[in-house]
């Protein structure tokens, strides 16, 4: 009897594994009359990071309004919580590529969740445009990057180079320590800042690193002050990031040393957090301009009612944006209106993009040779929407005075 | 025969007992290989180091709140409660609602001890509270299941309570006002030393008294060791042993209560729904290291693993030259957790139990 029992189970468990992979297979999406063009996002929607996920969600809901129909089928936007983290945009992935009705995702936030996240992503055969994660690695095909995955956010050697070159020539610095978390956004760019850093001239004292998780910095920041050096350039997130500003005061040796931190923790709540200690420190950061720019806050501030409580929501607009052309170039439609869209055409209509005039700038995907004898794949950016910023006392008194006016540009 | 057999079980036996002393051996010239290189380097002054280990016993003693909570489950039920460090972050995240109304309100500024009586209250009421409820709905109907049964209903429960305080108090961070008389630094023979650590190390060493104090002299005590020595015989003796073991839980849920206004004015930054995490893992090793089960031995645990944590990584491990020494700073906590379990596996204070209860 139960020999029997479990036949029948396996026998169903095999049968879903077979309808599964069938699923996943198919290459062709169709869009009956009446029914949504489908996008997925991938975003943060909890934790520290849920700021990103609300400010792309909202510059994505203001773009989808003002687009109205296209190609005559609404623009339907779903998706998943990646949190922050590699298990988040893994378990996100698996869902997303789940669903035969999604024509392209949004997403991710975080490098880490994409990191864990690319190989389903690129065998499900889906278009995968991210709107922040900066980690070189993932645009690298040595490294993380797979076919289908773009994004419009800069790469980090950008932000590296722009962070190094302000600490030198603005700041006057000349030895640095960096702390990254071990998380291959973090990590990436605490390298590009200190290999900048040297090539410009600089000492690097110590890169050192922290736990997510942690709240007690005394330790790695006692191992910093050890050198005083002129900056220290932590480019991590919320609440590590707050923790080391705030006990960074009461560390001897570090009196003289200038915080400096990036776009991972240039989000609104994150001066009045870590408190008075963070009046004059810096941080990188997409910088966006212009009469387009203008537009998108007041356009969010009419649909959302706030501003957007952290960067990159004009990266998500233009991600979307570009992902929107492609299928309208690649669509076929039949004379009923439905919609058959190849999933691998649209992979190739993307890359094909050139000079797409975003709110963040010109934006092209093909290959890029960014380092000398390494051609990375899938970068819309090349680092022009980038500034260096700088905490004042009306932002740690309220996160409304978010953000400051910015510092400096390249 | 019988002789051959004896021998090769005393050779078994000394081939062990030398692994063991090879690997004690081997351990201690690592650490003061690792030691000897930092302190040679000089890269550190000696108030450094001082520095270090107060704010390691600060830290520690955080861990050591919340480990007693651990201990004292595990001595009356025989069980881990891993929903423990969701029983501080409830305490925590509920009173920092209350300390942002009453800063914004102004009462803050002007009562400030007044405050954080009042933040004690409504935090150790929240944590206790959420400590019962659990007793009673999650672990009160599988008490007599296999010990696996609560573990695992342990673990659900956790993540239940991680949502439900998401659910109630939203995702975002939140941050605790700063006690400004708590910031500042005491000049002791050319030293400074942070008031906020010595005010965390005392407050915490106040309540753990006063736990023990009610253990070791009060009736509820005696009847808490009793049960915990024998449930059974206990409830023939006219103990009351659903009431004892509810007072555990709210004895426990008040110490996590406190251990979370502790934290919120020694790192006021980072209250959300997922800071019980990670200090609830520390204070269950905590708990184990010292022997769990065993008061004193909970708050040396957490003492000891907060010092060794904050001091380990760099006096250790920079030693030795290993880079991002700071990163493998949870490591160290678990290879010194480990280190113990195989020489001392009742752990630092542990008796070894008796068959039936281990």
């Amino acid at each position: 009897m139960f020999k029997r029992t479990l036949l029948v189970l396996s026998l169903v468990l095999l049968a879903g594994m077979a309808i599964a992979a069938c699923g996943g297979g198919n290459d062709v999406v169709v869009i009956e009359p009446g029914e949504p063009i489908h996008i997925g996002y991938m975003l943060p929607t909890s934790g520290g990071a849920s700021v990103y996920g609300e400010s792309a969600i909202g510059a994505m809901n203001v773009l989808i309004s003002q687009r109205g129909q296209l190609l005559g089928h609404d623009i339907l936007l779903t998706g998943e919580d990646t949190e922050c983290s590699a298990e988040g945009g893994e378990t996100a992935a698996q869902r997303t590529v789940a669903d035969p009705t999604i024509v392209g995702v949004i997403g991710t936030t975080c490098s880490s969740a994409m990191t864990a996240a690319m190989t389903t992503m690129s065998e499900s055969g889906l278009t995968v445009i991210s709107p922040s994660n900066t980690s070189p690695a993932l645009t690298n095909p040595d490294e993380t990057w797979q076919p289908g995955y773009f994004r419009t956010a800069h790469n980090d050697l950008f932000q590296g180079a722009i962070a190094a070159q302000y600490a030198i020539e603005e700041l006057g610095a000349s030895t640095a320590a960096a702390i990254h978390d071990g998380d291959p956004y973090t990590e990436g760019l605490a390298t590009a800042f200190t290999d900048n850093f040297t090539k410009l001239g600089g000492t690097v004292t110590t890169t050192e690193a922290v736990n997510k998780g942690d709240t007690d910095m005394r330790s790695v920041l006692t191992t910093v002050a050890a050198d005083s050096p002129d900056v220290l350039f932590f480019p991590i997130f919320q609440p590590e990031a707050d923790f080391i500003v705030a006990q960074s005061v009461e560390i001897p040796g570090l009196e003289n040393t200038i915080l400096f931190s990036a776009d991972g923790s240039f989000v609104a709540p994150f001066a009045p957090s870590a408190g008075q200690a963070a009046l004059g420190m810096y941080f990188s950061g997409p910088y966006v301009t212009g009469d387009k720019e203008d537009t998108f806050q007041a356009d969010y501030l009419a649909a959302n009612g706030t501003v957007p409580p952290g960067p990159f929501g004009e990266h998500a607009a233009d991600g979307l944006g570009i992902l929107l052309n492609a299928i309208e170039a690649v669509a076929e439609v039949d004379d009923d209106g439905t919609l058959r869209i190849n999933r691998e055409e649209l992979r190739e209509a993307v890359e094909a993009t050139t000079d797409y005039d975003g709110i963040t700038g010109l934006l092209s995907c093909g290959p890029k040779e960014l380092v000398p004898g390494v051609t990375f794949r899938g970068d819309c950016a090349t680092g022009e929407a980038l500034g260096v910023f700088q905490a004042n006392q009306a932002w740690i008194d309220s996160e409304d005075a978010y953000p400051p006016d910015v510092l400096w540009t390249p | 025969m019988k002789n051959t057999l004896r021998q090769r079980i005393g050779e078994q036996f000394s081939l062990i007992t030398l692994l063991l002393w090879a690997l004690r051996v081997g351990v201690f010239i690592v650490v003061l290989w690792g030691s000897i290189n930092t302190l040679a380097s000089g890269r550190y002054e000696a108030s450094t180091w001082i520095n270090l280990v107060i704010a390691g016993l600060a830290q520690g003693s955080i861990y050591a709140l919340i480990a007693l909570g651990y201990s004292l489950v595990y001595g009356i039920l025989r069980f881990i409660n891993f929903a423990h460090g969701e029983v501080f972050m409830a305490g925590a995240f509920t009173s920092v609602f209350v300390a942002e109304a009453l800063e914004r309100s102004g009462f803050f500024p002007k009562y400030p001890i007044l405050t954080f009586a009042i933040l004690l209250i409504v935090s150790m009421t929240s944590s206790t509270v959420v400590a019962v409820l659990l007793e009673r709905i999650a672990y009160r109907p599988l008490r007599n299941a296999p010990r696996l049964v609560p573990l695992i209903t342990a673990i659900g429960a956790s993540f239940f309570l991680q949502y439900t305080f998401r659910g109630l108090y939203g995702s975002g961070f939140h941050t605790y006002p700063e006690f400004g008389q708590l910031w500042g630094v005491w000049n002791i023979a050319g030293m400074d030393i942070q008031i906020v650590q010595v005010f965390v190390f005392l407050a915490s060493l106040l309540m753990m008294a006063g736990l023990y104090l009610i253990v070791e002299r009060t009736k509820t005590g005696k009847a808490m060791r009793a049960v915990s020595e024998d449930k059974e015989i206990a409830a023939l003796m006219g103990i009351d042993v659903n009431r004892v073991i509810v007072i555990t839980f709210v004895i426990g849920g008040m110490l996590a209560g406190s251990a979370g206004v502790i934290r919120g004015m020694y790192q006021p930054q980072g209250i959300w729904f997922f800071m019980g995490f990670h200090p609830g893992l520390k204070a269950f090793t905590a708990a184990v290291l010292g022997g769990i089960g065993n008061i004193p031995g909970a708050m040396l645990g957490g003492l000891f693993l907060g010092v060794f944590e904050t001091v380990g990584p760099t006096l250790i491990l920079q030693g030795l030259g290993i880079p991002a020494a700071n990163q493998l700073k949870d490591a160290i906590a678990i290879i010194m957790l480990v280190l113990v379990l195989i020489f001392r596996p009742q752990g630092i204070l542990g008796e070894k139990l008796a068959e039936e209860k281990a």
